[in-house]
């Protein structure tokens, strides 16, 4: 590779580098780059539909004057701070026990957990609306082995429907993340369990002081991937609530907020594209503690 | 002796953790199955036997929807969208790889992180954009914002490492082009690493939700995910049909992940390789 950067062979590389990584480039320019920049210049503006005005700061004031905003960004932040540990700690629960090999059924057991990835986001949502209805198959298994009394109110009670968010997205997504610990754990020499079994550090501490150290990285990255994930969430609570994320705006996210303000009121694409760069902040906070956090790994 | 019960209660514990959360993970499939059986009241009100309402269920799905027009829109979106991203993020991810230039590494990092932009901040200019163009209501809108994406890019880049650059030596000694080797040499080779590639991509395509709802508008041009989601938010549902759509919606992806079941999974780890 040396010789590319002499002279004629070198030009000649270049141009052919170029015309393979075009497309991407372009397409990505086009229809990534231009629009953010886009959506942040529109968030300086104000009026309705097409018919904007410059308006300085004056959406981000607005921001904090609304109580529907600061209702979808508290249910934004519930959800991730909420859900991720809990669907985290169950998949590395899952993923430890199911890489013991003497499990009988484990290749079973693997591709049961991991079943819920192939479903789309809208279908197992209009599932779940069905199964926690209120007189159904989830609460009338409740009252049957008598956990519950009476039937939960999980889609009209703004506790519950939350509740519900979070089950859901937790269904589908721990054997996803599962999956990367698995393999993660492929990686770990066994012989470190065998040494600490053999001097009597039980299961729990074997979990606690082996394998989250030493998955810390690829906890890391789905953690991260996770929050951003659910930093974006909307085709869940969508399907859930008939579009409304409610009961009285219970379940709204940032993402359905930018949805209902620009296609479903009086379109306001200044307002909204100032929502959406809250989104765009939140995110790029995270990246960055990811950012700083595997340079502190590589150390 | 107290160790022996230990380990037993142990060993009963795990099965009963893991065997729970299997059958959790299970149970809305199999409810799935047993609701496109029943009627609709009965599925609400939590019945888990075989009924007999399927053919009627059935009927009533292919009376109220389209349905060979709405799958042939969602394959049509979804094949079109993995091929053209393939085709792009291949390109892209051989020639980061393989070519070096002057600000390569740069623009790669800035490529990398157009992974971390949020949809929801580009669906009003690209509504606007599509709608300039005369595009709402096509399946071209639908797939063009789609083409370009820094994920597979990357993921083929990754897995370029692994080519062997002694393959492009020879070939290059045979007089190929950089196309012809590309396309002749590169593309067989890789083939795994396409069909990994191609699982999620696709997937997403046919999965794909928010961008198709804003975009396609009209009831000739809507997806089964679109359709799905519009049976289950009518005043009063009618359950029988939601599951037969949401089994139909469910079986290509399930089909794809029974038999290429390594490949599902392999694409779904590519981005920690």
């Amino acid at each position: 590779m040396a010789l590319a950067r002499r002279g004629g062979i070198g030009r000649y590389y270049n141009v052919n580098g170029w015309l393979f990584v075009a497309p991407a480039l372009g397409l990505i320019a086009l229809f990534m780059i231009y629009p953010i920049l886009w959506s942040l210049w529109m968030s300086f503006q104000s009026g309705r539909g097409m018919m904007l005005k410059f308006a300085g700061f004056s959406n981000i004031i607005r921001l904090w004057n609304d109580p529907v905003f600061i209702k979808a960004l508290t249910n934004t932040l519930t959800y991730f701070v909420v859900q991720v540990p809990i669907m985290i700690l169950l998949a590395l629960i899952l993923a430890s026990l199911l890489n013991n090999p003497k499990l009988v059924g484990r290749g079973f057991f693997r591709t049961a957990i991991f079943l819920p990835c192939v479903t789309s986001l809208v279908a197992y949502s209009v599932l779940f609306k069905g199964m926690f209805a209120h007189d159904g198959i989830v609460n009338s298994t409740l009252e049957a082995i008598g956990i519950i009394g009476e039937p939960i109110p999980w889609l009209t009670h703004p506790f519950w429907a939350k509740v519900l968010v979070i089950l859901a997205i937790t269904w589908r997504w721990t054997g996803y993340n599962m999956i990367f610990y698995l393999a993660a754990m492929q990686n770990i020499d066994k012989s470190i369990y065998e040494v600490a079994r053999i001097d009597g550090v039980p299961a729990w501490a074997r979990f606690t002081h082996i394998t989250i150290p030493l998955l810390k990285p690829v906890i890391l990255f789905t953690t991260i991937i996770s929050t951003i994930g659910t930093i974006q969430l909307f085709d869940e609570v969508y399907n859930l609530t008939e579009g409304k994320g409610g009961p009285s705006n219970a379940t709204l996210t940032l993402s359905l907020y930018i949805y209902n303000l620009t296609f479903r009121f009086m379109p306001n694409f200044g307002y909204a594209a100032t929502v959406s760069y809250v989104i765009v902040v939140l995110v790029a906070l995270l990246a960055c503690l990811q950012f700083f956090a595997a340079r502190e790994r590589d150390r | 002796m107290n160790n022996g019960t230990t380990r037993i209660a142990g060993t009963i514990v795990t099965y009963g953790f893991v065997g729970l959360m299997a059958f959790l993970s299970i149970f809305p499939f199999l409810w799935m199955l047993l609701g496109a059986t029943n009627s609709s009241i009965d599925i609400i009100k939590g019945r888990m036997m075989p009924g007999s309402a399927l053919a009627t269920n059935i009927a009533t799905f292919f009376t109220q929807v389209n349905a060979p027009l709405v799958f042939w829109n969602s394959a049509k979106i979804a094949i079109l969208a993995t091929v053209l991203t393939l085709a792009v993020s291949s390109l892209a991810g051989y020639g980061f790889e393989v070519f070096r230039s002057r600000h390569r590494d740069r623009i790669y990092s800035a490529l990398l992180l157009t992974m971390m932009i949020p949809f929801a901040a580009l669906m009003i200019p690209l509504f606007i954009m599509m709608g300039k163009a005369g595009l709402i209501n096509t399946h071209f809108a639908v797939v063009l914002p789609t083409i370009g994406s820094a994920f597979v890019v990357f993921y083929f880049r990754q897995t370029t490492k692994a080519f062997p650059s002694e393959l492009r030596d020879a070939a290059k000694v045979d007089g190929l082009k950089e196309w012809q080797i590309f396309l002749y040499i590169y593309v067989p080779v890789m083939r795994s690493t396409y069909a990994a590639a191609f699982i999620i991509v696709f997937m997403t395509a046919w999965n794909n939700y928010l961008w198709p709802l804003i975009v396609l508008q009209s009831n000739e041009t809507k997806t089964i995910t679109l359709v799905i989601s519009s049976l289950a938010s009518a005043y009063y549902p009618d359950y029988g049909v939601v599951m037969v759509g949401t089994i139909l919606a469910t079986l290509p992806t399930l089909a794809v992940f029974f038999f290429m079941q390594r490949q599902f999974v392999q694409g779904m780890l590519g981005s920690v390789k």
